[in-house]
């Protein structure tokens, strides 16, 4: 079991960061949310509405960005984008969405030509596509060199301005620290604590580590204790 | 109240294109749809020319009458003599020639008489050497050769190599990139968003209809005007048979992908299922070559049935309502799998 008696509120407005180690069920829990695993037991509410009942309206209204999804790359930027912006009723047009990830160079070329960080913007357009009141994204940022975590990070600040709700998963403690509000940290399955990065950091108490400030690595360190197990 | 779609077309219509720019952009599929079929045309008509045409191959075995044999022989006009260079069973096995005269008096044959062409070398020589020896006519018959066209070979082949091309490229333009877009995240990342999943399918088998336009037009324009393979249906009809053919196989495909989830898995449910159709189905020669017994299973089969329609509407020039049960047969074909495999999908 992946994740069991996992329980936790996002408000809307809110960037929500899962944290964990791999294989902690970051991953698990997002895929559940996002309707596409369907939890043995529980309730899921998004955005006040449940999978059962609302999966059309939800579709409409989410953007979902997936771990390791390879978009076709035999196609365009533009025409990628097109495909995706085609399936939602309302939205930015696909010159806007490519601007919005500042692709506007790449708009003629194909995806197989794109960096790492190009293809992930992209994807980023593609969850963006349909103006969704919510963004959930799995390791946004994974495998990214700096200049392009930040472009990314950008371009999610852009989003959160207009007064988007993001929920995403990361292992990455300055991630978490940037973007997020509030952090649940998960391990093997649950939950075992959430809060804001500068709560969790203040929880550790006496600075248990003297030679610099306390960071959010330190709290997960202290948390899942990851560095002292072998799995 | 139109739907804002930010200037993208219709979902089916931009995943329609989506996969035809894909299969556009991908040259080894443009070779094999189009290119593959016109090479195979060519180079099967360069093996099996007209019967007429084609000269009997005769070696002389080693013997004091051995020069006489020769020379009487390749006077003969039909008749072409040639070495036996390795020796006479491997000349024989290859089919460098078709019958060995060993020179004795009266002369032996060696042939193998399983070999529609050895038999008729040995009429074909014995005639040939008994006249020389002079055995008096009783007459001398007069010949009319006639050339009807849509009898050769040829003509025959060129709609069963049409119907074994739409059901290969239907089966595999498919079967193929819908597991590409699974074993990629692709499906699982569509299904996140608001897309329909039967018009995600259904564009699958739209894009095949559209590749079928040039894939079928090229080989009957090269099969009618290069090779003189006769027309005689409607276009109309023709045209109707290569589309319930091509959809009839790209639901076959959509059923193939179903599950699916590696490229060796799908290659392998792809061959396994197009193999015994490129035996059985009539392509290359004809099903009543097979024991009855095989009969009901090879006419039950839809490549059968495609080249059947194909071959009754191009050559014979019959209409759709004469070829019935063929399309029947067809359209049950691209239904039920298609049917099957929405139940079936795993899209992630």
């Amino acid at each position: 079991m992946a994740v069991n008696g996992l329980s936790l509120t996002v408000p809307r407005g809110e960037c929500f960061g899962l944290l964990g180690p791999n294989g902690a069920g970051k991953t698990t829990t997002i895929e559940i949310l996002e309707g596409l695993l369907e939890p043995d037991e529980g309730e899921v509410e998004v955005l006040g509405l449940t999978w059962r009942a609302h999966a059309r309206d939800l579709r409409q209204r989410l953007g979902i960005q997936l771990q390791e999804t390879r978009l076709a790359e035999k196609l365009t930027v533009e025409e990628t984008l097109r495909l995706f912006r085609s399936f939602y009723h309302r939205g930015r047009s696909v010159t806007e969405l490519i601007g919005l990830v500042e692709l506007e160079g790449k708009r003629s070329s194909r995806v197989g030509t794109l960096s790492g960080g190009q293809r992930q913007r992209l994807a980023i357009a593609c969850a963006l596509a349909g103006a969704p009141d919510l963004l959930f994204l799995d390791e946004p940022t994974t495998g990214l060199d700096p200049q392009s975590r930040r472009q990314l990070w950008a371009v999610l600040g852009r989003f959160r301005a207009g007064g988007g709700t993001i929920v995403l998963t990361t292992h990455d403690m300055v991630e978490a620290e940037t973007l997020c509000d509030r952090v649940a940290v998960v391990d093997q399955g649950r939950i075992i604590a959430v809060g804001t990065p500068g709560e969790l950091v203040e929880s550790l108490g006496a600075p248990k580590v003297v030679t610099h400030r306390g960071t959010l690595e330190d709290v997960f360190m202290a948390l899942t204790g990851r560095h002292l197990r072998d799995d | 109240m139109t739907t804002d779609r930010g200037g993208a077309r219709h979902p089916l219509a931009e995943l329609t294109l989506a996969r035809v720019r894909e299969f556009v952009r991908e040259p080894e599929a443009l070779f094999w749809g189009l290119v593959f079929p016109i090479v195979m045309a060519i180079a099967l008509a360069a093996a099996f020319p007209a019967r007429a045409s084609r000269p009997v191959r005769v070696g002389v075995a080693l013997g004091p009458r051995a020069d006489a044999v020769r020379r009487t022989l390749a006077a003969v006009p039909g008749i072409e003599v040639r070495p036996l260079g390795r020796g006479e069973a491997g000349a024989i096995r290859d089919g460098d020639v078709h019958l060995v005269v060993v020179p004795t008096d009266p002369p032996t044959y060696r042939f193998d008489a399983a070999r529609d062409e050895s038999r008729v070398a040995r009429l074909v020589v014995d005639e040939a050497l008994k006249r020389a020896a002079g055995r008096p006519e009783p007459w001398t018959a007069r010949e009319e050769p006639i050339d009807v066209p849509g009898s050769r070979y040829i003509d025959w082949l060129i709609p069963g190599l049409l119907g074994m091309n739409l059901m290969s490229t239907s089966m595999w333009g498919v079967g193929f990139s819908i597991v590409q877009a699974r074993l990629r995240k692709l499906l699982k990342r569509l299904i996140a968003s608001p897309m329909r999943k039967r018009e995600y399918l259904l564009a699958q088998m739209i894009a095949r209809l559209v590749f079928l336009v040039p894939e079928a037009l090229l080989l009957l324009v090269f099969g009618a005007l290069v090779l003189g393979m006769p027309v005689n249906g409607s276009y109309g009809a023709i045209a109707a048979v290569c589309l319930l053919g091509t959809l009839s196989f790209a639901g076959l495909g959509l059923l193939a992908a179903s599950r699916a989830a590696s490229i060796e898995g799908i290659s392998g449910i792809l061959n396994l299922s197009m193999l015994p159709m490129w035996v059985l189905s009539g392509t290359f020669f004809s099903t009543s070559n097979f024991p009855d017994a095989l009969q009901p299973l090879i006419q039950a089969l839809p490549l059968t049935a495609l080249n059947d329609a194909l071959r009754a509407v191009i050559l014979e020039g019959a209409t759709l309502r004469a070829t019935g049960p063929e399309l029947g047969l067809l359209a049950l074909w691209g239904v039920v799998p298609f049917v099957v495999a929405l139940r079936l999908f795993r899209w992630q």
